[in-house]
């Protein structure tokens, strides 16, 4: 009855392995000191546009999406290096203000654009040290930059950067009105608890794990942060990476992880709370806002699911090593010498058991757990952008409803004839007709930035899914690997019991 | 049988095996059933139900047996449990409204399961006990086990009465009083000397291994079970739309379901394997404890009996009453100490042959289910990076 047998698994997949490109560089936990030619990961696409783009000049509107006419577009998609001018021209007349009359074409062309996203700067962040003593220490990390850009003042230069000053570049670039519509990464979680570990001493297990979780996410958030086309340009992400001593960020305080969230959160009820709705003759936004926010949901659950694996994993790691013990012991008192020596050994494989269960928790964690993290982080950040094009549209409609309470005033005031009010009136009316104006095209503008930006994010995040996934699975499948050895050098040994 | 699968020496063909078993609400029925070319049976082959407490009561009165002092009775089955399982399934019953059907579906079908491996188990020790006793020459002639065997009618023997479960209590009380006993007095005979050493330690870290191999096998479940809602969950992402990032959600999905199914039998062996070996293991040590107890205290009465013929002598009292009592404790503690050595002996062969059989089963299952596990991933892993 014992002697029951698994069933076999089903051999469905055709093993067809491709060597593929890795990720590019979100790193595992080890790789804090490794040397500087080791910081980057290999993800070098056919030819680099920004080169193109970057002429140092960094235009802070962005409101001619198509000024980029320099941009190299490809008609495919897999990244060719055939380089075809986008004419003028077809741009400037295929730019309409409103969302509803967004032409196919255009749509084609932001996604074109979108598949040529490469860009010659790579960012590492390792070197986690403790600067000072007692509650004031923090932990200075190293940021190294490798870049061809002209733009940077050298092509490989670091910076010493705290975590303050990772939050005031999120601070600065969340609140410019040239960067609304963007996705901005938003950067890791703010942690009271382990920042207080840490600063009481960096040598136990969890300081340990918790500086390697903040250093990893910490690059993470730069990458992303550099392989944004507007947000590299932008001249605070520039001194951010080059700049001896940065001033202190000071308006961190609120962005603890539960503040950001409450911030994004705050942006969505002043939507909700909107009188006029609007009146989406484009679905598109409707619809992807809808997929954003199940995705969130989704992804939430998951990683509830993910953090009880590590968990488990870890509980697991630490029942298997004490069961070891209790086992050589058990060996111990055997006094028929091939079973005692076999107990011994079994007590041995479960001991390098346990190793396996340790790294498997990490990569548990460090990759699968710490990605959904991240991108339950940029959904919120998504939906942000989504409520900035709202508010954007909200001000156009008060405007002119402003501007039309200015023409009735202006019309009763030619019946009453108060010529100099008159005159103020006009003036006003005027001023206001400029500012729907502007309005109108923010919010157009702020709309294709969103749509431009969930592309690209939306590719990205393909990209990043399925590179960490596959990375979690290939260390899966080194563990059974391991896992093979381990048994198959005990097997002989159980069976010389006698 | 499970655990036990060693050939012993057997006169008359003596077959027993549980050759069905039905759980109900609150017990379980074992059909026993026996083949045999014993004379005293009525038949050469048939089959009773039986109840665990039908099985205790055997067991009881084997240890209540003055004339098998000297054996070591196989150690009664444990109570069948089912209390944990049937509270999961409540539970399962109690949160369906709060899952979609796919994922109670699915929680229930692994209840099931666990419920069917628990059955299956207390079946296999239920067994295992019978066959032992079937194996050893003397207790396979025992009345009481064939009454056991034949009986069509049921024994009666459900619930002690407390005047019973009193006795017992005191009797345990007793016992452990005199294990200090049998600890410190240093044995004459090298053989048990070094018996005694061997398996008062060996019984408490065999107590050990068991406990902790429970704790880790529970915490590969949990590990598994997390996999299967991995699983759930990445299938619920895939299905969102049918883009590229979609479908690779629905093969990994598919790969975890596939991978956690393995896991979850991983478990399951290293329970059979090496769990339910230990806790076996931690009984029938238990079991040769309670010999060495019984051969000490029959040593104890002997050397009192001559002190109290020594007393009669020299009183030239009751002499002869106190010549019988001594001849008499002598000739038990003659005879348990016979049996026991040879039981001892054979306890060690049982145990190194348990052993071996469990710990290549182990290995060898262990081998299968990585190399599965491992086949999985490279095809998986295959098809996913042809595709991006």
């Amino acid at each position: 009855m014992a002697d029951a047998d698994s069933d076999d698994g089903e051999d469905i997949f055709v093993s067809n392995s491709n060597p593929v490109s890795v990720s590019r560089g979100v790193s595992q936990p080890d790789r804090v000191t490794e040397e500087p030619s080791d910081l980057f990961s290999e993800e070098e696409e056919a030819a680099s546009s920004t080169a193109a783009k970057a002429n140092g000049v960094h235009s802070d509107d962005d409101n001619d999406l198509f000024a980029d006419a320099n941009v190299e577009l490809s008609t495919d998609k897999s990244g060719s290096s055939a380089r075809k001018e986008p004419s003028g021209p077809r741009h400037a007349s295929s730019f309409t203000p409103s969302p509803a009359a967004m032409q196919p074409t255009s749509l084609e062309q932001l996604e074109e654009e979108e598949a040529k996203d490469s860009f010659d700067v790579d960012v590492a962040v390792t070197n986690p040290e403790k600067v000072g003593d007692g509650m004031n220490a923090y932990v200075a990390y190293k940021v190294s930059t490798r870049t061809s850009l002209p733009m940077f003042r050298s092509k490989v230069f670091s910076v010493r950067r705290r975590f303050s000053d990772f939050l005031g570049l999120y601070e600065k670039l969340s609140v410019k009105q040239s960067l609304h519509g963007c996705i901005i990464p938003p950067p890791p979680e703010k942690s009271v608890v382990g920042m207080t570990k840490v600063k009481v001493g960096m040598d136990d297990p969890s300081s340990v794990e918790f500086v390697e979780r903040r250093r990893a996410a910490l690059e993470r958030y730069l990458q992303r942060v550099v392989s944004h086309p507007s947000l590299l340009q932008d001249p605070d992400v520039r001194e951010f990476l080059e700049r001896e001593d940065l001033p202190r960020a000071v308006n961190t305080q609120a962005l603890s992880g539960a503040g950001f969230l409450k911030m994004i959160n705050k942006a969505s009820d002043a939507v909700n709370k909107m009188t006029i709705k609007m009146n989406e003759s484009d679905t598109w936004f409707e619809d992807k806002f809808q997929e954003v926010e199940n995705e969130e949901q989704q992804l939430r659950k998951l990683h509830v699911v993910v953090d009880s694996l590590v968990n488990h994993r870890k509980e697991l790691c630490g029942n298997t090593a004490v069961f070891a013990k209790s086992l050589a012991m058990l060996g111990n008192s055997e006094d028929n010498t091939a079973l005692s020596r076999a107990l011994s050994q079994l007590a041995e494989v479960e001991d390098k058991m346990e190793q396996l269960h340790q790294e498997q928790a990490a990569s548990d964690f460090f990759i699968f757990a710490e990605l959904l993290g991240d991108y339950i982080r940029l959904l919120g950040a998504v939906r942000g952008c989504f409520d900035q094009r709202m508010r954007a549209w909200q001000r156009w409609q008060e405007a002119q409803s402003t501007l039309q309470k200015k023409r009735e005033a202006e019309a009763k005031l030619l019946w009453a004839n108060k010529p100099d009010k008159l005159q103020q009136a006009k003036e006003e009316i005027t001023e206001w007709e400029a500012r729907v104006t502007q309005y109108e095209r923010d919010f157009d503008r702020i709309g294709m930035t969103v749509r431009k930006e969930v592309l690209r994010f939306e590719k990205e995040k393909a990209k990043d899914f399925k590179s960490q996934i596959i990375k979690y699975l290939e260390a899966m499948l080194q563990s059974q690997q391991r896992l093979i050895k381990f048994w198959e050098a005990f097997l002989p040994e159980a069976k010389a019991i006698a | 049988s499970a655990v036990l699968n060693v050939d012993l020496q057997t006169d008359a063909m003596l077959q027993v095996d549980i050759s069905d078993a039905l759980s109900e609400r609150d017990k379980v029925k074992f059909t026993v059933h026996t083949k045999s070319t014993l004379p005293n049976f009525k038949q050469n082959e048939f089959s009773v139900v039986r109840q665990h407490e039908e099985f205790i009561w055997l067991h009881d009165s084997f240890v209540e047996n003055e004339e098998y002092a000297g054996y070591i009775i196989p150690p009664a089955p444990p109570r069948p449990d089912f209390d944990a399982s049937r509270e999961k399934l409540q539970k399962l019953g109690e949160g369906e409204g709060s899952m979609t059907k796919e994922e109670f579906t699915k929680m229930k079908q692994e209840l099931e399961a666990e419920y069917l491996a628990i059955f299956k188990k207390t079946v296999a020790m239920h067994e295992v006990f019978l066959c032992r006793v079937a194996a050893h020459p003397v207790l396979r002639k025992d009345l009481n086990f064939h009454v056991f065997l034949e009986y069509n009618q049921d024994l009666s023997v459900r619930g002690k009465n407390k005047k019973e479960k009193l006795e017992d209590f005191f009797k345990n009380v007793v016992k452990s009083a005199d294990g200090v006993l049998v600890a410190g007095v240093k044995d004459v005979d090298d053989f048990f000397e070094h018996e005694k050493t061997f398996l008062l330690e060996y019984h408490n870290r065999v107590k050990d291994a068991s406990a902790k191999s429970d704790r880790m096998i529970r915490s590969h479940k949990n590990a598994a079970d997390d996999i299967n809602r991995i699983a759930s969950s990445l299938y619920t992402l895939g299905t969102q739309d049918s883009t590229d990032l979609c479908k690779f959600f629905l093969k990994v999905s598919e790969l975890f379901e596939k991978t956690r199914k393995i896991e979850a039998r991983i478990a399951a062996d290293e329970d059979l394997k090496l769990a339910d070996l230990l806790k076996y293991y931690l009984r029938e040590s238990q079991a040769a404890k309670d010999l060495l107890y019984r051969r000490s205290r029959a040593l104890v009465d002997y050397e009192n009996a001559n002190k109290a013929l020594d007393k009669a002598r020299a009183k030239n009292r009751d002499v002869l009453q106190a010549e019988t009592s001594q001849q008499l404790c002598c000739h038990k503690f003659e005879k348990i100490s016979e049996s026991a050595k040879q039981e001892l002996i054979d306890f060690k062969t049982r145990r190194v042959a348990a052993f071996r059989k469990n710990l290549v089963e182990l290995a060898e299952l262990e081998l299968k289910h990585a190399k599965g596990n491992l086949q999985l991933l490279q095809g998986c892993l295959g098809i996913l990076k042809g595709n991006t």
